[in-house]
């Protein structure tokens, strides 16, 4: 006798949008447990981690975490791909090296400095390709980074290829690990409630169907580039950040893996869902670190991975996680 | 005879190639303010890319549309939709992920219709929605106007098509093939919604196939052959036109 399986959505009682019917403590807990878990554990585990090696993995997961939430934003609110996550990058980071070292600037100014201003930048050098579309998008994206990357060897501005050493460090280790992670957890918050007001729905809407976004008395090219300002101020805080912690900024900044390695995250954790992608960061960016002794091998490994993952969850982590919580599935007889 | 004086919106002169192909050829010809203007014509005669020109989504070679004596020629969609001049599209274009009162959210948040109504706070604009698809035939009270775009019935895409150009409060709706794809009793549930917007005094510029419902509803017709206008005047004279029935009504009435 053939079977199937059927799902069913968990019987809360939805009153309006976003207030539920609390019937008992354990539904309240169970509505909120998806996030204050997460919230509790991230902001508990710098506690946990002694070593200066494993502070170091945690924040460069939070670092990848910043980029792929910024590559999943514009995807969602402007449906482009974007292969260019590593300009944001390297525009904060240098900037921040800049206002510290010519104009005296302490870290925590810099920062909120070259997350404003180098997005500015970077949203700038974007605008001309918004136009464009698909592949096109994503290679003038591509080029970005490793033109900025390529003009500094040449023309040995900004240090050349030895890059800028002697930049002020956060004023004291605290800081340094709590900084990025309120960041993350912040941004992701922020911008997911940004995109439920209707602010983020016609933003999401020209994603699904730009043309009739543009019939309906709206600007899309407006909405884009708020997008990309967005998008592009978490690479740069990102950028920034990082320059401060390893008091050194160098072509590294803009270099691929900044770009590629975000995507890989979005892709596991889940497209669209901008809590996907920075659960990707913390399952992809780990796990790279501790395959990293394999040398080229881990290549392999990471990319077996990925299709791994891509094949059999399609859908991405975030939304199978969402989907196993939320509903209850049974075997029915067919 | 039907040298119609008017600065509403003018369609002058224009022309459009793709590659070899003249899908405009000097087509001119006024709108008159609270009309029902039927464009009908064969496959491939121009009739979008006439759409697209008014609406602004393709820019001519040469002509130029002007609407309430200012040249529109060129500008943006946006721009265009702003001025209350709204259209729907051959193929249905929803917002698939959204519900469909959702859909209408992005046009109520234009800043042509925001600024109208004075602000508006996030949520107000749902009930203005749910009126709206109302206006156009959802039921009220049931779940479809909850559905996601994505789930809806051919028949409630095109009404959702027009609610979205409601939701503009526009002084010109151009439909293009809205009845297409639709059972006669679907077509025939849309009449009366036609028939009260051309009462509410909006100028309608409807592109059609089907001609038997079209032709109750318009005072005038314009039938097009390679971009160009062959034939003009109102459903009586279109159907008796002997060149007309010819190149094209011949099987069809
Ligand atoms: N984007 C385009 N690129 C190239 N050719 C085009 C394009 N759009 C339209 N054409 C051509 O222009 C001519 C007019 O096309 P149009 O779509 O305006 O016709 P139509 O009257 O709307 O036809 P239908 O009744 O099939 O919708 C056709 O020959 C078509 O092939
Ligand atoms: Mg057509």
């Amino acid at each position: 006798m053939a079977k199937r399986r059927e799902r069913i959505d968990r019987p809360i009682k939805v009153l309006s949008e976003d207030i539920y019917a609390l019937e008992s403590v354990s539904r309240m807990i169970y509505v909120a447990a998806p996030s204050v878990f997460p919230i509790l554990f991230l902001l508990l585990l710098p506690l946990f981690t002694p070593s200066l090696y494993m502070q170091r993995v945690l924040i460069l997961t939070a670092v990848y975490a910043l980029l792929a939430l910024s590559w999943d934003f514009i995807a969602v609110a402007t449906g482009l791909v974007s292969l260019g996550q590593a300009l944001f990058f390297g525009v904060g980071a240098y900037s921040a090296a800049i206002l510290n070292l010519h104009f005296g600037l302490p870290p925590m100014v810099t920062l909120v400095v070259s997350t404003l201003g180098g997005a500015a930048i970077a949203t700038a050098l974007v605008a001309p390709c918004l136009p464009l579309r698909g592949i096109y998008f994503a290679m003038t994206t591509l080029v970005y980074p490793l033109l900025l990357a390529r003009a500094i060897e040449a023309t040995a501005v900004l240090g050349g290829t030895d890059g800028l050493v002697g930049i002020a460090s956060f004023p004291n280790v605290w800081v340094e690990r709590y900084l990025v992670l309120v960041f993350v957890l912040g941004a992701t918050f922020a911008l997911r409630r940004l995109l439920r007001t209707d602010f983020g729905l016609v933003m999401r809407s020209i994603s699904d169907n730009d043309q009739a976004v543009r019939a309906s008395a709206i600007n899309i090219t407006v909405y884009k580039l708020i997008a990309v300002y967005l998008a592009s101020a978490l690479g740069c805080f990102a950028g920034a950040y990082f320059t401060h912690l390893y008091m050194f900024v160098g072509l590294s900044a803009f270099s691929l893996d900044l770009s590629i390695l975000p995507i890989a995250c979005a892709v596991i954790g889940g497209m669209g869902t901008l809590v996907g992608p920075v659960l990707g960061a913390f399952i992809l960016v780990p796990l790279a670190e501790m395959v990293r002794d394999l040398g080229t091998l881990r290549i392999v490994f990471y990319s077996l991975l990925l299709v791994a993952l891509v094949l059999f969850k399609p859908e991405g982590l975030m939304n199978f996680l969402h989907r196993k919580y939320q509903q209850i599935e049974r075997w029915v007889q067919v | 005879m039907f040298e119609v004086t008017t600065d509403f919106l003018v369609v002058d002169e224009l022309s459009k190639s793709f590659g070899g192909v003249k899908a405009l050829d000097r087509l001119g010809f006024p709108v008159v303010q609270g009309e029902v203007l039927g464009i009908i014509g064969l496959n491939g005669s121009g009739k979008t890319t006439l759409v697209n020109v008014i609406t602004g989504f393709i820019r001519p070679d040469s002509g130029h549309v002007r609407f309430r004596g200012k040249e529109i020629t060129g500008l943006p969609p946006e721009k265009i939709s702003g001025l209350g001049i709204a259209r729907t599209f051959q193929t249905v274009r929803p917002f698939h992920h959204l519900p469909a009162f959702k859909n209408l959210i992005v046009p109520l948040y234009s800043s042509r219709i925001r600024s109208a109504a004075g602000g508006g706070r996030w949520g107000d604009r749902d009930a203005v929605a749910l009126d709206l698809l109302e206006e156009v035939g959802f039921e009220r009270d049931s779940a479809v106007p909850y559905k996601p775009a994505a789930a809806l019935p051919h028949g409630y895409l095109r009404r959702l098509e027009l609610a979205r150009c409601l939701a503009l409060r526009p002084e010109v709706i151009i439909t293009d093939e809205l009845f297409s794809g639709l059972s006669s009793s679907e077509v025939g549930s849309l009449m009366p919604l036609m028939e009260r917007l051309r009462e509410r005094g909006i100028t309608l510029m409807m592109v059609e196939h089907r001609l038997r419902e079209l032709f109750q509803l318009a005072g005038r017709v314009i039938v097009m052959e390679q971009g160009r206008k062959i034939a003009e005047g109102p459903p009586q004279a279109i159907v008796a036109d002997k060149a007309v029935r010819e190149t094209y009504l011949g099987a069809e009435l």
